[in-house]
């Protein structure tokens, strides 16, 4: 299989559109200029996308949906990554810092053969298929994404987890030079799976969206997606995978325990204390439409929450 | 250029009154534009309901900073920009409001009302701008000479309420990081803080004034302010 290393060109050092943007919302923040002179910013052209590595070949999967996907531009400048700021274009304008190489993801605790995978050799663990998924962010918005990744069954399975091994721990990358120093949440950002539900053929570990390599903003060089549950549940720039006994402590259930559960399975019945899941905007749309239980994805997931009341597993 | 700006003559306040009003007019032309282009980013309708309420945001505590600054700098002309800034401010709250009613829930009445009286957040933001519509309705000199002027004085004192409203909306609507609507508080705080400062200073001035002269036949009942 070819895969191109993608040191060559990383597709989020060709941003000068966050520049302009900056300066655009210098102008609105200021109050000051002129309308004309706002018209003329906002009539720059954006920069024509980089071209980033391609990835493949990749196979096809029957869990891909055929809704229409997000515009790439849309899925690379809309993200939620704390670490790089809490505004939606931040990561774009900064996660170009992220070094992806070299990058270990080392996979350990109650597993018969604990091992530290080079990102390179994980890229080659298993055949590289697309999966495209709604992504249903817990904010009510949502995208469809083609996601390129291989199932995460296939890297547990390589470590053999113990039978003691009931919960699986994903700890992200965080370097305080690069990434925001400000105690937002609790850094590094952790999330956490029952093992039935990290061995689940829909979970995967996604190594790039439009068959190219993942930008860093989306959480390079390899995350999690989760499509059943709400996004924050899949941990982006992950290195360290870590089967353990008892359920793991998770970033956002440790900032608002009532707002954000372990389970976090999309639910429009359950709402957020704060607003509304009945219903998302998917980005590019204007209407909003409902949400779906599971995310859609109930007739896969439904059976692994048989008997648990989902309103108190939240 | 110091004296017009001690003390404008009237005419260079109008044209002072003019470049302010087109200023406070700019986040919306801009916004406007930028809605038309679609460079307001993958999600407009966040984009500009999150502008509109920080745009009703600034321009409240604009309003709020005319009095202390008045009487810091000496610059009482300021105060013939006060309706306008105030006017203002509600103009991009009802915006703001349209933007959700509208944009954002597209007129689901039976959502609407359950987010008014069920999230905190939004019942806060609801209430802030209930608050400040009477005050926009009697921003003109008729309804100050109908209510008189300690009445209409009394009524515009809820400004601060609806201001601490409208940073409680703000702070209740993010999911972690408070940093921005902490800066709103700070300014808010300090702008209520020597309102109350002043007020306490003037007390204990009256407090401390000299006892009523002997010769009045009558007590003399002396008002101080709580």
């Amino acid at each position: 299989m070819l895969i191109k290393r993608p040191s060559d060109i990383v597709a989020s050092e060709i941003t000068p559109r966050a520049v302009f943007e900056d300066r655009r919302r210098f102008l609105v923040n200021a109050g000051l200029g002129l309308a004309a002179g706002a018209a003329m910013w906002h009539g720059m052209p954006a920069p024509a996308r980089a071209a980033a590595a391609k990835l493949g070949p990749l196979a096809d999967s029957p869990f891909s949906t055929s809704e229409a996907q997000t515009p790439y531009k849309s899925v690379t400048s809309y993200n939620n990554y704390y670490e790089f700021g809490t505004d939606k274009e931040d990561p774009a304008r900064n996660a170009a810092k992220l070094s992806v190489r070299p990058w270990t993801v080392s996979v350990e605790g109650l597993a018969g053969r604990p091992r530290t995978f080079d990102i390179d050799d994980l890229l080659k663990l298993a055949p590289l298929e697309e999966r495209i998924y709604r992504l249903r962010c817990v904010e009510a918005w949502s995208m469809v994404v083609p996601w390129v990744g291989f199932p995460l069954a296939a890297l547990l399975k390589e470590v053999e987890p113990l039978g003691s091994a009931k919960f699986v721990e994903f700890t992200t990358h965080y370097d305080p030079n690069i990434m925001t120093r400000r105690p937002i949440l609790d850094w590094p950002y952790t999330e956490g799976l029952r093992l039935d539900e990290a061995m689940h053929p829909l979970t995967i570990l996604a190594v790039g969206l439009y068959g190219e390599v993942m930008p860093n903003q989306n959480g390079a060089p390899v995350r999690l997606v989760v499509p059943w549950k709400y996004g924050f549940k899949s941990a982006k720039s992950i290195v360290t995978i870590r089967l353990t006994e008892k359920q793991p402590a998770t970033a956002w259930n440790k900032a608002g325990p009532q707002e954000y559960g372990f389970y976090s399975n999309v639910n429009p019945e359950v709402d957020h204390p704060r607003w509304s899941q009945a219903s998302e905007r998917r980005i590019g749309n204007f209407r909003k439409q409902p949400t779906l239980m599971f995310n859609g994805y109930a007739d896969q997931v439904a059976s692994l929450y048989q008997g648990m009341d989902l309103r108190k597993n939240y | 250029m110091l004296q017009m700006l001690r003390n404008p003559s009237a005419p260079q306040l109008a044209v002072i009154k003019v470049a302010v009003f087109l200023l406070c007019l700019l986040p919306a032309i801009d916004l406007a534009i930028g809605w038309r282009n679609d460079a307001l980013g993958a999600n407009p309708i966040e984009f500009l309901s999150r502008a509109g309420g920080e745009w009703t945001l600034r321009f409240l505590l604009i309003t709020l900073a005319v009095t202390p600054l008045r009487r810091l700098c000496g610059l009482h002309w300021l105060l013939r920009l006060r309706r306008m800034l105030g006017l203002f401010a509600f103009a991009y709250g009802v915006a703001h409001f349209m933007t959700w009613l509208w944009l954002d829930q597209f007129f689901d009445w039976a959502a609407i009302t359950h987010d008014i009286l069920e999230r905190p957040f939004i019942t806060v933001g609801f209430a802030a701008l209930v608050l400040m519509t009477p005050l926009a309705l009697t921003s003109n000199r008729f309804a100050i000479r109908r209510m008189g002027g300690r009445r209409w004085q009394a009524l515009h004192r809820s400004v601060y309420a609806v201001a601490i409203l409208g940073v409680a909306h703000f702070w209740w609507l993010v999911k972690a990081d408070v940093l921005e609507p902490l800066v709103y508080a700070l300014i808010l705080a300090a702008l209520l803080g020597v309102r109350a400062w002043w007020r306490e200073l003037e007390r204990r001035r009256q407090l401390a004034a000299p006892p009523p002269a002997r010769h009045l036949k009558h007590p003399v009942i002396r008002i101080v302010p709580k």
